[in-house]
């Protein structure tokens, strides 16, 4: 048989044509080609070793590993912008608490303040008025004095002359006055 | 047309490249789909990364979930001490997987059909785990042939027992991954061959009759793939779990 196959490749297609084609040996047990396929498979399986184990995996493991890294690295700029937001929402809630307070500060000082300004000027006001009215109320009274002495020298000239008038007789006007007096008492 | 459903496992030299004692060697066809193989791998592995894209397009995404399907089989059976073989196994099943996929392909030729082959890489990986384990572990490795927890009496044959399914495992390695693709072409080119068969015998009554067995070709042809893939996941598992007992020998 390895003679036959030895012969050039003419000789040797026409063996194995024969010797396989029909009702010959079993394909996977024609020891003759034995050792071209294990030739053949040590060449192929060491290149496929190498080109493996070189340039493939290696290839494809920094691939994922970038892969990999690129995502964590998303993720962890994701987590900080998340937590800036965060702390500036954070920041913006305690600068709206203070300027709320601070508003109703100032809301209450200026209250404050302005009513104490009303709360001033109405007792100026008051006062103002306080002092008219008493200058007003010393006025009503001199005048009224002064009109209540008019009215007993009026009173007292009108009983002289009544008195003359229905006695004939001019009055004392001592008495006449003391006797107004003491009804103006009365 | 005679059907002969042996023809395809047929090994056809294109041309002789030497010889080494008495045997000549030949580039076969069966060399070519080796090569062939190698060269979808690689330009799937190296082509389908040269992007480099953050989001993978197709081929880079076949190319990394291969990556990534055989590390976490390596990782879940050998653990990550067994990532040192990660080259190995990936080779060995990407070069079963491409090439017994492309052996589906109707005239192209099966090269994991030939025991010669299938038992080389049985090999390769028996003495990997051989050799690795001597020398990892010393005279522990032999720890695997005696489990723990066995009552003395009956530990003698149990060490026997162990001993032979040990050096059985390259014969069970590489006769299952050849024997399942031989059966399967075979049953593949019988049920073709009926569908021939029928309409040249019987004539039109015959191509009716065989839209059947061309039914089942189709099914048969649907199995054919899920078996290319599924030995070549058996294998880089098998291997996985050998080269685990050399990494952690003692049960």
């Amino acid at each position: 048989m390895a003679e036959s196959h030895g012969t050039p490749a003419k000789g040797t297609g026409a063996h194995t044509e024969a010797d396989g084609g029909h009702g010959g040996g079993f394909p996977p047990f024609e020891s003759s080609t034995f050792a071209s396929q294990l030739v053949s498979l040590v060449i192929a399986f060491v290149a496929l070793y190498v080109i493996v184990s070189r340039f493939a995996l290696p290839r494809v493991e920094s691939v994922i590993d970038a892969r990999q890294n690129a995502i964590e690295g998303d993720l962890a700029a994701a987590q900080k912008f998340k937590d800036e937001s965060d702390a500036a929402l954070k920041a913006y809630e305690t600068e709206l608490a203070s300027a709320r307070t601070r508003a109703q500060a100032i809301g209450n000082e200026t209250r404050e303040k302005l009513n104490a300004a009303a709360e001033a000027e109405r007792k100026t006001l008051e006062d103002q008025l306080a002092a008219k009215l008493a200058a007003a109320e010393k006025q009503i009274a001199s005048t009224r004095e002064a009109a209540m002495s008019n009215v007993r020298g009026i009173a007292a000239d009108a009983a002289g002359a009544i008195v003359q008038r229905l006695t004939g007789v001019l009055p004392d006007s001592k008495a006449v006055s003391s006797a107004v007096d003491a009804s103006l008492k009365g | 047309m005679k059907i002969d459903p042996i023809h395809q496992f047929n090994i056809e030299p294109l041309f002789t490249i030497g010889q080494i004692g008495k045997h000549t060697i030949a580039f076969t066809n069966s060399s070519l789909y080796m090569f062939l193989s190698v060269a979808v791998i690689s330009l799937l592995m190296i082509g389908g990364m040269a992007g480099r894209q953050l989001v993978p397009g197709r081929l880079q995404s076949i190319a990394e979930i291969s990556y990534e399907f055989v590390a976490s089989t390596i990782r879940s059976t050998a653990g990550s001490e067994g990532m040192k073989f990660f080259p190995l196994i990936f080779s060995l099943f990407m070069f079963i997987c491409i090439s017994n996929l492309i052996g589906i392909i109707p005239y192209t030729f099966t090269v994991s059909s030939h025991i010669i082959v299938t038992a080389a890489l049985a090999f390769l990986v028996f003495f990997t785990v051989l050799i690795y384990g001597l020398y990892k572990n010393g005279f522990k490795f032999f720890k695997i042939f005696v489990p723990s927890g066995v009552p003395i009496y009956i530990l003698p044959l149990v060490m026997f027992i162990e001993i032979l399914s040990f050096f059985l495992r390259p014969v069970s390695h590489s006769v299952r991954l050849f024997a399942n693709m031989l059966a399967g072409h075979i049953a593949l080119k019988v049920f073709a061959g009926f569908v021939a068969m029928l309409g040249v015998s019987l004539g039109a009554l015959g191509w009716v009759g065989g839209v059947l067995p061309l039914a089942l070709t189709v099914a048969l042809t649907a199995l054919e793939l899920l078996v290319a893939f599924l030995q070549a996941y058996v294998f880089a598992i098998l291997t996985c779990i050998y080269l685990n007992d050399a990494i952690h020998p003692g049960h």
